[in-house]
């Protein structure tokens, strides 16, 4: 990238200011986590080398950057000029060393151009919006959508060459990005409830922007200006290299063009000046790279395993004797004994949030898995299903769906039963449907690639689906975007998806917690028919005592990762035997305030 | 949809107004006088005022801008104060050739930075680290010292690609081809580094959206999931910034032509300005203006077709 104005700051405000720091941590703390990074200590250090190289040069060389001596054109290294000469004869380390004066100049001059336009009115359009962000916008606007050269190229042809005045302008042309960054971190703040706080108490505007405010620009701001920095440096040789620098001043673009006039004579003239740039403005990237990390600002953090889709390290097997001391009958469809689950800590330890669960599920049988948020429930159906984050560690004494083992199984063979024999309900309907395609697509991929329909046959049968889990206009439904239909709708077109390649095990992970209280009844309803109609097995994952007593036959309660206890539900809701679900069953039952009343210790968020 | 492609054109015909506007008034109020400039220092003040007149810059200069802007948009740009030739001419031949070259580049950034991008995201590791760096080092090393480096080594040493000169498409395509390759490839290789970065930003996101948890419990196969479903919704962003990355490109090229030694607009440009010729100056602008619009417009297009919320709106 170099030449971009518009590109290179947009594109490094993008990440940062889409998440906008809400606290800035202490200053110390910062200085010394920054100095435990070795390579942006070097960096620094580079660049304060550079600098001081710079102001000393007078000092270091009595040699003249710009007199040239024809007879002495292409002198080797050493004797008076100890780097050499160029093409025209100028002493190279003079040129080296006057040249980081210009470079330095006039990246500093970006940099205060930048900063003088684009955080005053970043910040006033960011905290007071209205007219002044409209205008504001629409100017920074208009500067990003040119590009940077051709507007340095009619300065330039207008008022001479001048490295210091295209520096300027250039300032002038990068100000938007700052503008834009410093606007989206105010906005994001402006919105949390501690600055309105500060504003409901009274506090004087330029006080709440003092305080609250202003800190969080800071961090985003220097890490962008480091690489403002570099972009001003590699702008700046361009424009020189094509001759448009200041006349009669040493600089490393202008060595840039002269190396090329004499490429085939003395290419290696490339190679100081070429190396003087790309290691300064290295150095400024990974200034602002450390900067991000301890300021922890921005960035999506490297990818350490192979992620989200590739897999989950499949469930392994747990050598410990089984916890689980339930009879295991012949006829399970699903059985689970011993399950853990743990996730790796900052710390380099792990931490467990499923503690040896175990249950079983018979065909036709639908199973309550119930406890608080935090106890488990969802980890376990996760687990079930191979759904778990990559970083998850899964072991499990037992776990077979229809006799056959899932620990160890291939992706392959996972996804030949996820779908096709073990269907999924999610939560949240709106966010579990893809919004690119249209819901007929949604539907009838996994049948065409389970099921191997025409795509006619798997159309048919999806209308069928859709109107069976009683949508009104199913061919309306089919060819809508997943914006275009209600939650319920949503929910419903979910559950046609889950049952679309006839599957024998439910798994349905909270199915009525996000809908409305009308819609939660129909959707329950539905789940009990279909379930009939199917003999289907279902793990039905809730926090809600009414739920499982309108649809299960057996219930596992879970707390802090572990099973308290399990039974059929008829038994269980007669005569409960450990506490912790009585203090359920009191607090569902007679709608006292449930969490109040539990101290457990959550196992985890997840 | 319709309505929103509309908005979009005339934000961008006030685009190319203002810009336009800003340019004229810069170059022909400001400045030092052109007249003199052209004539040179030792002419004598009745040249100089010849010239002057024979150029209409005795004018008022909103008499200048009016009459400019109405042969403006009527595609008629003036005539160089120094060759005399038709602007429209002078810049429509430069025009393929650094065209042809931007093309290469932005083409060859969206493949590249895709493949590199969802690879990145997806399998983590090595690849993830190298795009890291490669994107720090992409941004550091100036893209005509990347240009001359290509040269020196596939072009000089290695005689694979003509080190200068260009060849139209018209003339040899295989020969066209070649002319524009390593250009290009100088050009592409810092976009790529800031596309695939997004690629590989925006890939994470989506990968870890509920409804790619749903899609893989459906069964349906990774490579559906992640080239289908995943990319289709991360394209947008990545869209976004590449028709940002179009901008710094056409600023790219502007160097790299020197450096190729192709007469594009790049090279008109430079020696426009170098001399001060203000037509020529304001017809590049012009012509650099609405490319940028011309391409944001295909980009909210690619962006409407991509996103159902705009396009069923």
């Amino acid at each position: 990238m170099s030449l971009l104005s518009d590109g290179g700051p947009a594109a490094a405000a993008a990440p940062s200011s889409s998440v906008a720091p809400t606290a800035v941590p202490p200053r110390a703390g910062v200085a010394r986590r920054f100095l435990r990074k070795p390579v942006a200590v070097a960096s620094v250090a580079w660049l304060l080398l550079v600098a001081v190289l710079a102001a000393a040069a007078p000092l270091l060389t009595s040699a003249s950057p710009t007199a040239s001596s024809i007879t002495n054109a292409l002198a080797p290294f050493g004797g008076d000029s100890p780097l050499g000469t160029d093409g025209l004869g100028r002493d190279v380390l003079a040129q080296l060393l006057y040249g980081a004066r210009t470079s330095l100049v006039g990246a500093l001059i970006v940099v205060a151009v930048a900063l003088v336009l684009g955080l005053p009115a970043g910040v006033l359009a960011g905290y007071y919006r209205g007219r002044f962000d409209a205008a504001a916008s629409w100017v920074a606007n208009l500067v990003m959508a040119q590009p940077a050269i051709i507007i340095l190229l009619v300065v330039l042809a207008q008022f001479g060459r001048s490295t210091e005045l295209a520096m300027l302008v250039f300032g002038v042309v990068i100000a938007p990005g700052v503008f834009r960054l410093v606007r989206a971190s105010i906005i994001a703040v402006r919105g949390e409830l501690y600055v309105d706080a500060a504003r409901v108490a009274g506090l004087s505007d330029p006080r709440i922007m003092r305080r609250h405010v202003l800190p969080v620009v800071v961090a985003p701001t220097i890490i962008q200006m480091s690489q403002v920095l570099g972009i001003a440096i590699v702008l700046q040789a361009g424009l020189e290299f094509i001759g448009l620098g200041s006349a009669n001043q040493a600089s490393w673009g202008g060595m840039l063009n002269d190396a090329f006039a004499k490429i085939y004579a003395a290419p290696n003239l490339l190679l100081l000046p070429g190396l003087a740039i790309v290691v300064t403005v290295t150095a400024c990237s990974l200034v602002g790279n450390g900067l991000r990390d301890v300021l922890g600002v921005g960035a999506t953090p490297p990818v350490r395993r192979r992620s989200a889709v590739r897999a989950v390290g499949p469930v392994v097997e747990d050598g410990r004797p089984s916890s689980g001391t339930a009879p295991a009958p012949d006829d399970a469809l699903l059985r689970v004994e011993g399950l853990r689950v743990a996730y790796p800590e900052p710390d380099g330890g792990e931490g467990e949030v499923v503690h040896g669960v175990s249950l079983t599920i018979r065909r036709g049988e639908v199973h309550g898995l119930v406890g608080e948020s935090g106890s488990g429930k969802s980890q376990t159906a996760f687990a079930v299903l191979g759904l778990l984050p990559p970083q998850a560690h899964t072991s499990a004494t037992t776990l077979t769906f229809d006799g056959g083992d899932l620990r160890g199984i291939s992706r392959r063979g996972m996804n030949q039963l996820r779908g096709r024999r073990i269907g999924y309900i999610p939560q949240e309907p709106m966010s579990n449907l893809d919004p690119s395609f249209r819901i007929g697509s949604q539907l009838t991929e996994p049948m065409r690639h389970h099921l191997g329909l025409s795509k006619a046959e798997a159309k048919a049968k999806a209308i069928q689906l859709l109107d069976r889990v009683g949508i009104v206009d199913p061919a309306r439904v089919f060819d809508s975007y997943p914006h275009q239909i209600s939650g319920g709708m949503a929910q419903r077109v979910l559950i046609a998806g889950a049952l679309s390649c006839d599957p024998d095990l439910l798994i349905a992970d909270e199915p009525t917690t996000a809908l409305d209280v009308t819609v939660q009844a129909e959707v329950l309803d539905l789940v009990r028919d279909l379930q009939a109609e199917r003999d289907l097995g279902v793990l039905l994952v809730t926090h809600d005592f009414g739920v499982v007593a309108d649809l299960c036959d057996t219930v596992t309660v879970m707390r802090a990762g572990e099973v308290v206890e399990s039974a059929a539900a008829a038994q269980l809701f007669a005569d409960p035997q450990h506490e912790y679900t009585r203090s359920l069953l009191a607090a569902t039952l007679e709608g006292g305030p449930a969490r109040a009343a539990l101290t457990t210790p959550a196992g985890g968020t997840r | 949809m319709l309505g929103f492609l509309l908005k979009r054109l005339g934000a961008g015909v006030v685009l190319v107004w203002v810009t336009a506007t800003a340019t004229f008034f810069l170059t022909n109020a400001t400045g030092s006088d052109p007249a003199r400039r052209i004539v040179g220092p030792q002419a004598d003040a009745a040249t100089v005022l010849a010239k002057r007149q024979e150029l209409g810059l005795d004018r008022p200069v909103l008499e200048r801008y009016w009459d400019w802007l109405t042969s403006a948009v009527h595609g008629d740009l003036g005539v160089s104060w120094f060759t005399n030739q038709p602007v429209g001419g002078t810049v429509a031949d430069a025009l393929p050739i650094s065209l042809s070259l931007v093309v290469a580049a932005i083409v060859l950034t969206a493949l590249v930075s895709v493949v590199i991008g969802v690879v990145a995201a997806v399998r983590g590791g090595w690849v993830d680290s190298a795009l890291q760096g490669a994107s720090i080092l992409a941004f550091a090393v100036p893209n005509f010292l990347v240009g001359l480096l290509l040269a020196l080594v596939f072009a000089v040493q290695l005689g694979l690609f003509p080190a200068i000169g260009y060849t139209p498409f018209a003339q040899d395509p295989g020969l066209w081809a070649a002319s524009i390759t390593l250009p290009a490839v100088a050009l592409a290789i810092g976009a790529t580094a800031t596309v695939a970065t997004q690629t590989r930003g925006s890939m994470i996101d989506v990968l870890g959206q509920d409804y790619v948890r749903t899609l893989r419990s459906r069964g349906l196969p990774t490579r559906s999931i992640l080239l289908k479903h995943a990319l289709r919704n991360a394209a947008p962003a990545s869209l976004t910034v590449l028709s940002l990355q179009f901008i710094a490109l056409i600023s790219g090229a502007v160097v790299i032509e020197k450096v190729f030694g192709l007469n594009g607009i790049g090279e008109r440009a430079t020696s426009a300005a170098s001399t001060g010729d203000v037509p020529v100056v304001l017809g590049v602008v012009v012509l650099t203006v609405v490319l940028v619009v011309v391409v944001n417009l295909l980009a909210d297009l690619a962006l409407g077709w991509l996103n159902p919320k705009v396009r069923t709106a």
